[in-house]
């Protein structure tokens, strides 16, 4: 990176299962509007506008940011809108901030969205297509056997995932905007749920939820002006990484995706981590379905290959637990998913974090964080790291 | 190597250094996606002798409601082969908005080429149901207007404000499909004069045929480099000294559709007027479009305006912006043009545009 950059605005709606008192339009500025006033500015403050989301058919809107460019207080400004699939939140993040690192401009705000009531994403997911294979099972039914593979080589109990799932949701219970707040979740009460696809019960997934995320990042002259008027700190961006890799090929590991560990590694070189365990504070990563904490630990890095599930089973990742490294303090992907915003909301998470505004789910002194999103068939990364220290 | 042109955007020479498109063509029936695009990355990347190990990042534009799935753009990157891992990023816009982040990468100086590719088919849906899906859901795209009736608006507020006349619309048609007649990838090229063109019917009125782009299925790949990266790939590379885009509002009431503010801005910031202009490749979907954008670029008489045709002869959905910087590299490689000026637009009634400068050493 060039320039120095830093997140200075952040703002998000509640997730729930619908939002039917907004349009698409509604639920961006919201989460917008939040951001921008968050950094002390207003949208004529603004120099450019990225804007993510997953597949346009879980709302049924061709290129939708054509028809947002209002909403967003884009007129007479660059507009960019953003597809990696899943990872597409961490990835649209991360292209706002290049904007801003690359020279070009001040402040951008970045948004991402999914109002999942306004279609049914499982169909979106399922369309025939001609000599492919459709995804019928949905994305759980996808990452089932993957998950199984994991369980098979690591040797990890069956309850790990649901120890997930309980830590996750009472996580949850100390975010205001968590889409699911199970006040009684307990291993029985995740084991009881239904067995939606082995080895994933209902409350081992994700849930299907309307919402929206934003950020403003700011040059060094923005985070400046920002500070002065806010009296709020920047989450400074020490390093972004985008890796692919395709979705299938003879010898793919799909349980630890050499995308993933690549993705890792660039960003460490440029956060200057050598040890994720002991160098982050706390960490935000896309889990959607409850087995994927374990395993990401692994592709990650904050463990040996194997050794993930040991981590999660000792509480190390639990705010609540008083763990070394408290992962998903938000609730995480299994508490909200807003589709297209739930890799930015992880990016967020970690921004709200560095900047002491996390409110009951905060880590004590938090420094530095780690924001991962992925998506596809675990085939494409997106990753930041932000830090209370300017770089 | 020869030294670098000034630059009004960002601060690194990136280049257009390859450029290759596929055949333009009403229904490429037999090929998918993939299978159009895989001769067209080979050629890109065979052009110049390199292969995609020379490349720092991929970016792609395209969209999912032309192929009728989500996720379209996977087999496309499946195909290209990102193996070992790469950096890739996605746009669900027209290529030449991938190019614009590809080029903005560029600029922070830790890579120093991109693939830039970009693809789609009009022939497996009905076009005029699928953009109308584009609209404001709520308001618009229950009445589903189709493009050439929002363009015959537009249109037709020209006629209405006495800046162009249906012969005008002729003449830009005569013009363009008679350039195209040189343009081996060009679908629809014809030397037909503007009077002759004016006994067509109305498709929608003040629209006849020749007012209107063809229905193209295509794809096309770029490849950038940076500094003396560039020269080492092309013996002239068609440097980038300013890009810049810029959106409107999407309401059409909300619009003076006779003009195109967005398109004035992005020429201002990419520096249009700075010098001279030999070559314009405009990305005007509909006859009367070309008459909107030279007035928001100032191009005077002297531009020779878009030399392959333009829209008018091969419109391929997400990928006719990027084909215009590839035709404004083409000719400064060739040394026919020293500056040229390429612009791409999305969006009903030129909603969103982008404008690049290019220019040769």
């Amino acid at each position: 990176m060039s320039e120095r950059c830093a997140v200075i605005g952040i703002g998000q709606t509640v997730a729930k299962s619908k939002r039917e008192d907004v349009s698409i339009a509604g639920l961006v500025r919201e989460a917008a509007l939040m951001a921008v006033e968050d950094a002390g500015l207003t949208f004529a403050d603004i120099d450019a506008v990225v804007i993510g989301k997953a597949p346009d058919m879980f709302e049924g809107v061709m290129m939708p940011e054509l028809y947002l460019a209002s909403a967003l207080g884009a007129v007479g400004k660059p507009l960019m809108r953003v597809h990696t699939a899943g990872s597409v939140g961490g990835s649209t993040a991360i292209v706002a901030a290049h904007l801003v690192a690359s020279g070009i401009h001040n402040r951008v705000l970045t948004v991402a969205f999914e109002k999942q009531s306004d279609s049914d994403a499982m169909w979106a997911l399922s369309v025939p297509q001609p000599f492919s294979s459709p995804l019928l099972a949905g994305a759980g039914g996808y990452f089932a056997p993957i998950i199984r593979a994991y369980m098979h080589r690591s040797g990890a109990p069956r309850d790990i995932g649901m120890k997930v799932a309980v830590k996750d949701r009472l996580h949850a219970l100390k975010n205001p905007y968590a889409h699911l707040h199970l006040p009684d979740i307990s291993l029985k009460m995740v084991e009881d749920s239904m067995m939606l696809w082995d080895p994933l019960h209902y409350l081992e997934s994700c849930p299907s939820s309307d919402g929206a995320a934003a950020m403003v990042i700011g040059s060094e002259r923005a985070v400046a002006q920002a500070e002065s008027d806010t009296g709020r700190r920047p989450a400074w961006i020490h390093g972004m990484a985008m890796r692919s890799e395709p979705t299938s090929f003879a010898g793919r590991d799909q349980v630890n995706p050499q995308a993933g560990r690549d993705c890792a590694a660039d960003l460490y070189r440029q956060a200057g981590i050598s040890d994720p365990r002991a160098d982050f504070d706390m960490a935000e990563v896309y889990v959607p379905f409850s087995w994927y904490e374990p395993m990401w630990l692994e592709n990650l890095g904050f463990c040996a290959e194997g050794d993930g599930w040991k981590l999660t089973d000792a509480g190390a990742t639990s705010l609540i637990g008083g763990g070394d490294i408290p992962w998903n303090c938000s609730g995480g992907v299994l508490s909200s998913n807003p589709i297209g915003a739930s890799g930015m909301l992880r990016f967020l998470e970690t921004a709200l974090q560095i900047r002491g505004l996390a409110g009951e789910h905060q880590v004590p002194d938090a420094r530095r964080a780690l924001g991962q999103a992925y998506g596809g068939g675990s085939q494409f990364f997106s990753m930041w790291v932000v830090s209370v220290d300017k770089p | 190597m020869s030294g670098f042109p000034d630059l009004t955007s960002g601060n690194r020479p990136v280049g257009v250094v390859s450029f290759a498109q596929h055949d333009n063509v009403r229904r490429e029936g037999a090929h998918n996606e993939v299978e159009m695009l895989m001769p067209v990355v080979a050629e890109v990347f065979g052009n110049i002798g390199i292969t995609k190990d020379n490349v720092g990042f991929i970016c792609s534009g395209s969209t999912d409601y032309l192929v009728g799935g989500p996720f379209s753009f996977v087999a496309a990157l499946d195909a290209v082969g990102v193996w070992p891992p790469r950096a890739e990023s996605h746009v669900e816009m027209d290529g030449a908005w991938a190019l614009y982040e590809a080029w903005v990468l560029l600029q922070e100086g830790e890579i120093d080429a991109a693939l830039v590719y970009s693809f789609g088919r009009s022939s497996p849906g009905n076009l005029s149901e699928i953009l109308a899906l584009q609209l404001d859901p709520y308001y618009m795209a229950p009445l589903w207007p189709d493009p050439t009736s929002l363009a015959a608006l537009q249109a037709q507020a020209m006629i209405d404000a006495g800046l162009a006349t249906e012969a005008d619309f002729a003449a830009v048609a005569a013009r363009a499909r008679r350039s195209a007649l040189g343009n081996p990838k060009a679908q629809v090229a014809y030397d037909r004069s503007p009077e002759d063109l004016l006994t067509e019917e109305y498709e929608v009125a003040p629209l006849r045929r020749h007012a209107l782009p063809p229905l193209t299925d295509g794809c096309a790949a770029i490849v950038l480099a940076a500094g003396d990266r560039a020269y080492e790939w092309c013996e002239r590379p068609a440097f980038i000294t300013g890009i810049d885009h810029r959106t409107e509002a999407h309401a059409i009431g909300a619009r003076d559709l006779t003009h195109s503010p967005s398109t004035k801005l992005a020429g201002e910031k990419a520096g249009v007027a700075r010098s001279g202009v030999d070559v314009a490749e405009l990305h005007a979907p509909f006859a009367h479009q070309e008459l909107i954008l030279v007035d928001a670029l100032g191009l005077g008489p002297d531009v020779d305006l878009s030399p392959s045709g333009g829209a008018l002869a091969a419109n391929p959905m997400m990928s006719a912006g990027l084909i215009r910087i590839g035709e404004a590299a083409r000719v400064i490689w060739s040394g026919r043009a020293d500056r040229t000026v390429a612009h791409a637009t999305s969006g009903p009634c030129l909603q969103q545009n982008l404008v690049c400068v290019l220019e040769g050493v």
